[in-house]
Order: structure tokens, then sequence, then C-alpha cells
């Protein structure tokens, strides 16, 4: 596929459903979030409320229980203290503990040595119940050191009623089991003597069945920690009276779980979240302590049941939340395109029209929105700018018709004028240049020079009021007259005065013409001049004196019949110049409004009116110029220089 | 019936014949399951005892069987004891030889509640302390040696005595009681624990016995029995895993009622103490200058009256390197 630019470019379409649709999902899942957390929140508590009464009530039904055991030993505990029994009363009331309460295994009143027998290290009948009735051993002997036995050694030392470290009964009946012992004392000589311990034995499996009744949600269960933190129910048979919670901790490397353990054997109550102990998953966990006998009851249900609810209705929320989504989708999409199509429509034919294919028909938008208040705004525009470019192409047209037909009437007018120089090559009496620069492409200005009978030179210089066409058709006009009457008379005023006369004639535009005109002989180097209101010529002399030429009085011609014109004779010496101009000369203006002047003329030919006349015309109309500095030429601008030599030509 | 295929198959088979051949021994640790032993485990399970010419029937060890008289009565052929119990044994006339030592450091220690105020051995001055009976010299020993004068219980077969406040300081064996003191869930933090091999009282501990009269009248067997139970243990140090499931398996069928994590500690430690970091004593060797510590402090508390020399004590059951 080609590239149609670097980046891509998105629609209106695209950008509009592309922002509300995400403000909508952020707008959306800010909610969800905050519903989400907010009824997890809510679970949760629930759920502790739920959870701390269950483990509680479970904790306070077991506590009953061992209270229930521990009443009777100690009692028998009391009743030992007080009396001094013989064998036969001491084996009944061990009898009488086992027959009080069924939950009772076996019992036993273990005695310090001598202390029941001053013959005997040890005393100790233990009643246990069998499948039919009780029966009474005795235990204690050198194979069974009682003396040093955990259930009777930890009474002794703490001096309180213990309940033992859960242990495996192995052999008799297989089954856990706990002992309850209870130390006695008794006042000898004054003293209070530790005299040994009454203990009954209990079997736990009743303990698994209230466990076993204990039930959150699915898979959520109780267990019992004993005081060493070991199982003592659980579940999981295999734990029980082998892993601790603090073995399990560091076998399955879960710290929070020895936490856990800390927390629960501290005889604390909480409600925390920690790995699931046999789930293998987040879960949550209330403990409760067993405070009779340091245990600590948990109950453990996974994360997920907890919060199946919550995640349904979760799930239900974003359900609806994501069918919602795709419904306002589709709408803002059809939309967004039923907008902008128009617009799309729109952009394709301006940019046909852009191309400069104003012909392009717009799309007809019926609604009366920005859309369709655009598409009419454009429809306007289309036209208009059609209707201009018409107009413009008409003037243009004429323009540039004009424009080449002014070319040509430069040419023709150019062409007018004498324009080879030098234009006598083979009169060395005498030289003459001349130069015209059009303000304009056709001008008013006109010069001349033709050579008459009787070794005359003639010339005229001339300046038409206005520019432009009237002024060369009035230029050729005077100059054609000029030549012709030059033609049958020599004499310049004569000239001018049949001229002006000839000019007047139907000059309904008003125009006129400033002339200066003389004719030389150039063999005597007299100069026979006249001037109808021209600018004075300036003479220089061969050496080098420069001086304004005594102008007689004349009219312009054009104005009135009949005006007066005089002939003046100059005597011009070999190397005397003649520099004769138009007023585009002295009235150019610089940048700042400043005219060339006749004083800055007159300065200049001081300087520079001895070269070659050719030099003159060229060097004063590049000073003029460089006078200029760029502004625009307001006036036609012509310069003609005459030189009498008086040297003979080579062909007379 | 049983008795007509005992009296046949021998006929019938050649390598039942070869079977026959073997020695029939038991052997008795001198405690329950656990992975303290687990080289001997290994070397049965291995068949390295077979290997050796050696039917071995695994005696399951513990209160009921205690070593030293199991090796009187014959009961049992060979024994594991500490180095002490040996001593004494010998002392009250049952002639045990040392033909092989498996531990060269002590694990016995010492464990106190910081909470008791006990932070080094001479806190221990005026407190209770639980000690085994049999296990009694390295106590009495340092006791004597800084002058302090605890109160000494009776320690039994747990430490709940200890875990329930009834003595301020106990007993403890580094690879046994104080892992399962931890795993009752106090912290290591909470406890002072002193070495006796760090207090110049390293007994050496577990080592194989038998009567002077096997090792006269067999001792090619026992040379076959230490070699195949070093190479057993060799085997355990290598085999991680494998050694931890036998464990695993035979407390599950003597119901010790011990876990995963406790074994495999015991095992780490075990190895720790028999080939210690730093040690190049090959297993089985007894060192002359440990027990003659173990043998003067036993003679100092009264527990035996005279040292015995000490090739009278031990047999190099293994090769020499």
């Amino acid at each position: 596929m080609p590239r149609v630019s670097k980046k891509t470019r998105f629609g209106l379409a695209f950008k509009l459903s592309f922002l509300i649709l995400l403000s909508t999902a952020a707008i959306f899942f800010s909610a969800f979030a905050y519903n989400y957390s907010v009824s997890r929140r809510i679970m949760l508590q629930n759920v502790e409320q739920n959870a701390g009464s269950l483990a509680s009530a479970t904790a306070n039904h077991i506590e009953e229980i061992l209270a229930r055991i521990e009443t009777l030993p100690t009692l028998a505990a009391l009743v030992l203290e007080n009396q001094s029994l013989d064998a036969v009363r001491l084996e009944a009331l061990v009898r009488n503990v086992v027959q009080a309460n069924p939950a009772i295994f076996g019992s036993t009143i273990a005695f310090e040595p001598q202390a029941f027998d001053p013959r005997s290290e040890f005393y100790c009948p233990y009643a246990m119940r069998t499948a039919k009735n009780i029966d009474v051993t005795y235990l204690g002997g050198e194979k069974y050191r009682y003396h040093n036995l955990d259930w009777y050694i930890i009474p002794k030392e703490t001096k309180r009623a213990v309940w033992s470290e859960p242990y495996f009964d192995e052999g008799a009946t297989n089954i856990a089991m706990a002992t309850y012992s209870v130390p006695f004392y008794r006042e000898i000589n004054g003293e209070r003597r530790f005299c040994g311990v009454v203990t009954v034995d209990i079997a736990l499996d009743w303990l698994r069945e209230i466990m076993d009744g204990v039930k959150i949600f699915d898979s959520g269960y109780a267990f019992i920690l004993s005081e060493n933190g070991n199982f003592i129910c659980h579940p999981e048979a295999k734990y029980v009276l082998k892993e601790s919670l603090f073995s399990l901790a560091e076998e399955k490397g879960i710290p929070a779980w020895r936490e856990a353990g800390h927390a629960m054997l501290d005889g604390k109550k909480g409600f925390i979240s920690i790995p699931g102990i046999h789930f293998g998953r987040q879960a949550w966990m209330y403990y409760s302590p067993l405070p009779s006998a340091n245990w600590s009851v948990g109950v453990m249900f996974p994360d997920e049941e907890l919060f199946r609810g919550t995640r349904k209705l979760a799930y239900m929320i974003a359900g609806i939340g994501l069918i919602g989504f795709g419904l306002l989708f589709l709408l803002v999409v059809l939309v967004a395109v039923r907008i902008t199509g128009p617009l799309r429509a729109l952009t394709s034919k301006a940019a046909e029209i852009a191309k400069g294919n104003l012909d392009t028909p717009l799309p007809f938008v019926r609604s009366k929105d920005e859309v369709g208040d655009l598409s009419h705004s454009f429809e306007d525009m289309r036209t208009a700018l059609k209707e201009y470019i018409c107009d413009l192409t008409a003037t243009t047209a004429a323009k540039e018709r004009i424009e080449s037909e002014l070319k040509i009437a430069h040419s023709i007018q150019m062409n007018f004028l004498p324009r080879s120089f030098p234009p006598f090559p083979d009169h060395l009496e005498f030289r003459v240049h001349a130069g015209l620069e059009p303000a304009k492409e056709v001008g008013g200005d006109l010069y001349d020079f033709f050579l008459l009978e009787g070794d005359h030179v003639f010339f005229t210089i001339g300046d038409v009021t206005d520019k432009g066409v009237p002024a060369a058709l009035f230029m050729a006009v005077t100059k054609t007259l000029m030549k012709g009457i030059a033609l049958q008379t020599i004499d310049p005023a004569s000239v001018l005065g049949a001229v002006n006369n000839e000019l007047c004639q139907g000059n309904d535009a008003n125009l006129f013409v400033t002339v200066f005109c003389g004719c030389l002989n150039y063999k005597t180097g007299e100069l026979r001049y006249s001037n109808a209101g021209h600018n004075p010529p300036v003479v220089v002399q061969p050496g080098g004196d420069v001086q304004w030429l005594d102008l007689p009085h004349g009219l312009v011609l054009g104005i009135m019949e009949n005006s007066p014109y005089e002939t003046r004779i100059l005597q011009m010496q070999p190397g005397c110049r003649l520099i004769a101009y138009t007023d585009g000369v002295t009235e150019a203006m610089n940048r700042d409004d400043e005219m060339f002047s006749d004083e800055r003329l007159f300065d200049w030919v001081r300087g520079r009116g001895l070269q070659s006349p050719t030099a003159i015309v060229t060097d004063l109309l590049a000073a003029v110029h460089e006078y200029a500095e760029g502004t625009p030429q307001s006036d036609d601008i012509t310069v003609l220089v005459f030189e009498f030599t008086g040297e003979c030509s080579s062909g007379s | 019936m049983a008795l007509l295929i005992s009296v046949l198959l021998p006929l019938l088979t050649g390598r039942a014949l070869a079977q026959s051949e073997l020695v029939p021994v038991r052997f008795v640790p001198q405690w329950i399951p656990q992975a303290q032993f687990a080289g001997f485990y290994m070397a049965a399970e291995k068949g390295f005892y077979k290997g050796n010419g050696i039917d071995i029937n695994l005696l399951r060890g513990g209160p009921d069987s205690p070593p030293a008289a199991m090796l009187a009565s014959g009961d049992a052929l060979f024994a594991t004891m500490f180095l002490s119990q040996a001593l004494e044994k010998r002392e009250q006339g049952v002639p045990v030889v040392n033909i092989g030592q498996i531990t060269q450091r002590s694990a016995l220690m010492i464990l106190a509640r910081k909470g008791s105020g006990i932070h080094s051995p001479k806190d221990l001055d005026g407190k209770k302390i639980s000690v085994w009976q049999d296990f009694r010299a390295q106590p009495l020993a340092l006791f004597r040696k800084l002058g302090i004068q605890p109160q000494i219980l009776p320690q039994t077969s747990t430490l709940n005595l200890f875990l329930r406040g009834g003595v301020d300081a106990a007993s403890a064996m580094w690879y046994n009681e104080y892992h399962l003191v931890i795993n009752s869930g106090i912290d290591a933090s909470e406890l002072t624990i002193m070495f006796y091999n760090e207090q110049g009282l390293n007994f050496p501990e577990d080592g194989i016995y038998c009567l002077r009269s096997t090792l006269e009248k067999n001792a090619d067997l026992c040379r076959k029995f230490v070699s195949a139970t070093v190479k057993g243990w060799n085997y355990a140090f290598t085999h991680r895993d494998e050694t931890m499931a036998v464990v695993m398996r035979l407390t599950g069928e003597a119901h010790t009622g011990t876990n995963l994590a406790h074994q495999r500690w015991m095992f780490d430690r075990m190895k720790d103490l028999i080939l210690p970091p730093g040690s190049t004593r090959p297993i089985g060797y007894l060192a002359p200058e440990d027990f003659s510590t173990a043998a003067e402090e036993l003679k100092r508390c009264g527990i035996i009256q005279a040292v015995p020399p000490f090739e009278d004590f031990h047999a190099a059951c293994i090769e020499k390197n």
C-alpha cells in the first residue's frame, strides 16, 4: 500500500467516536471499580462478622465441653487435698471420674515418691474405659518413670492445671488424646507441699465432629491449633499431630503462616487474608482463642468463594456495561457518520474546486444545521469565485491586448527617431548624439536631425505635454511637420511658426509641445536657432566654459495661431558643444521628491561637458538615473548633444 | 507350609542359595526413626549392607529399646550410642566397643529464654534447667567449669516443660529439639542458645557400637557393616530428596508425628555434624583428643571411675586414607 502521508490521519467521525467512547468507558469503569470495591468491602464486613461469630461459637462450644471435663479432676484434686484416701477409695475415685463423663477415656491419680506409701516410689492407680467396663491398673516402675513425664512434671513445675500437648496414643486406641492434669497439695508440717496430680485423658475425636460441623461456603473449614502450634484438628488428616502451622510455613516458604501462628498462640482474635492452608490459594481466616487449653480455633475459607457473589454481580454489571457500550458505540458511529458524511462529501468537492474545477457541483445538503450553512456558503463562494474569474479573464485579455498594442506603438515611435549613430559618418564637421527614454511605453518627447541643402544640418528637440498615446501621436505629427517644413525653409523661427499654425488647427485635445530647433552651417559654425517654450540648452565652449544658451521668447506650439517666433544666431567655434534636453532631465525626482534641477545639470555639464556627444548623452542619462535612485520615472527623458568640430569632411 | 518353602527354596535356586549366605545382622539406632539415622536407612535401602554380605534388620529404636541393653542381651548385634553413653555403659559392665564414629561435632546445646534474663551460660546460675539424664555429663562439666549452680530438673522426651515455662532453660539437640521449639512458634530471636562444642566440651555423639566379643569373633563383619554405613551416609548426602522420602516413609510407619520441614532440618544439621565445614575427618573416624575430652570430663563428673585406653574403646573399621 502506498503511504498517503507520514502520519495516520484520523477523520472527524473517528475522533468524535473515540473521544465519546473513551470518556464513557472511563466513567463506566470508575463507577464499576467503585461499586466493586464497595460491595467487596461490605461483603467482607459481613463475612468477618459471620466468621467471627462462627469461630467464637465453635470455641465456646469446645470450651464448654473442656470445662465440663476439667471439673472432675479439679474436684478430685480438692478431695485429695483435704482427705487421705486409702487404696480402695483412691481406686473408686479414679473409677468414678471415668464413669462420670463418657468423654473421659482414662483417669489417674499419680503421687510423688513416698507420698502415698513411704515404701514406694511410685503410686499411680489408673482407671481406663474399655469396651465393657472400667478397668483399674497401677502405673509406675523402672520401665515407666511417670515423674519425668510431661503430664506429671509440667503441672508440678508450673503449679497449675494444664492440658497436655495432644498426643497420638499408639497401641491401645490409635486416636488423638489429650490429658488434663491438676496438681494437688497437702499441708505437711505446716507447709503446702506438692503431692501429685490428678489427670483425665480424653480422646479428641469429638473435636473432629464439632469441627466437621463448621461449614463455611463450599470448601471453608475450621481447625484447631495446640499450644505448640500443632494441628489438633484439620480436615487434612496428615497434618494432625504431625505438622504445626510453623513447620508448614517453613516447608512451603510462607512466612505469613508463621505470623498468623504467633497471633493465634498469643490468644488473639483476628480476621486476616493469607495464603490458604491446604487450598493452595488466597484465603480469609478468622481465629479465636480457646483460653482454657491455650488452643486456638481458626476458620478458613477461600477468597474466591467469599467473593463469588460479588464477582458474579461484577460480571453482570460488566456484561450490561459492555452491551451498553456496544450500543453506544453503534449510536455514536451512526451519528458521527451522519454529521460528517455531508462534510466529507463537501470536503472532496472542495478539493476539486481547490484544483480549479469551479464547475464541480456541490452536494445538496438538506439539513438546516451548521453543515447546511457551510454547504450553502460554499456554494455562494463557488459562484462568486466563478464570476470573478470570468471577469478577471476578460479584463486580463483586454489588458494584454492594450499592452501588446502599446509595445507595437513604442517600437513604431522609436523607429520615428534617428537611432543610428553616428548619423552622418561622412561629415566630420559636427558630431551629434541623442537619447530618449520614455516614461511609459510611448512618450511625448521628440528629437530629430537631418541635413539640408547648403551645408546645413537641422535639429529639433521637443516635449509634448502629457505622455502616453495622445502625446505620442502629437509628437509624431510635430516631428513630421517640423521635418516637412524645414525642408522648405531653413529659418528656425519660420519653421516653428508654420508648425504652430498647423498644430493649432484641429487641436481639440488642447495638447501642446515645446520645441527648440536649430540649423547649423557646418562649414562656418553659424548656428541659427529658435525656441518655442523649451528649456534653455547649455553651451560648452571649446575652452570648457559653460553657459545657458540665450533663448528668444516663444510660445509653445499648438496653443495660439500666428504666435511670433524669433531666430537668433550663435557662432560656434570648433569644439563648441550644445546640450539640449527636455524637462525629464531637470525635473527627475529622487526618493525625497527633490528635482535634479537646472543647477545640478549645469554643474554636471561644467565637469563633464568636454566629452564626446555620445559620452555626454550616455553619462548624463546615467547620472539622472543614479540621482533618481530607482524612483519610477515620471516623464520622458531626452538629451541631444551637438558638437561643432570645424574639421573638413573627408568627402568634401 | 512356610517352613516347607523355606527349606525347599534354597535347594531350588542358586540365587536363593547365595542369599542364604548373607549374615543376618540386627541393628538398633538409639532413638525413634528420624533423619538422624538417614545414612543407615539409605545403606539398607540401596542394598549397601547386602553388597557387603549383610542381611540387615533395622530395628526400631526408642525409649523401649535401650541400645546397650539390646547389645548385651544379643537382641542387636550393632547399635548406635553417644560416646558418653557408651563410656557410662562400659563402666556399668557392658563391654561395648566403638567401631565407627559418625558425628564429629556435638549437637548438644542449651536453650534459654532471653525473657528469663539468660544471655550467656553464666546467667544460668540459680535458674531452673532441665537436663537429660543420659546426657548430663556435658551440662555438669559446664556448670562446674563456670562455677554456677543451676537448679537441675529431669528432662522428658519433649520440650513442653520448657515451652510451658516450667523451666528457664533446657537441653536440646541442635538437629531436633531446637527446631521443634522454633516450630512451636518461638522465634530464634527470643532464645539464647549455647553449644557445648563452643564451650570446650565437644563430645563426639553418634557412634556405632558392638560388644567386644562381636569385634573379636567377627572383625570382618564389623568392618563391612561400618563401610556400608559410611557408603549409606555418603549416598544420603548426595541424594537429599530421595533420602527425605525414605525418612518420611519410616517416620510415618512408626507414627512419630513428625513433618518434612523438621526431618529436612535434622538431615541438613546431621551433615553439619558428620562433615563439619573445614574438617577433613572421614566418616567413621574417632579423634583420640575428642575421646579423651569426653572421658576425662565423665571421670571428673564421677560418671566413670577410670578412663579406658583409647585402643580398648575404639577399633578403627574404616580404610585409612
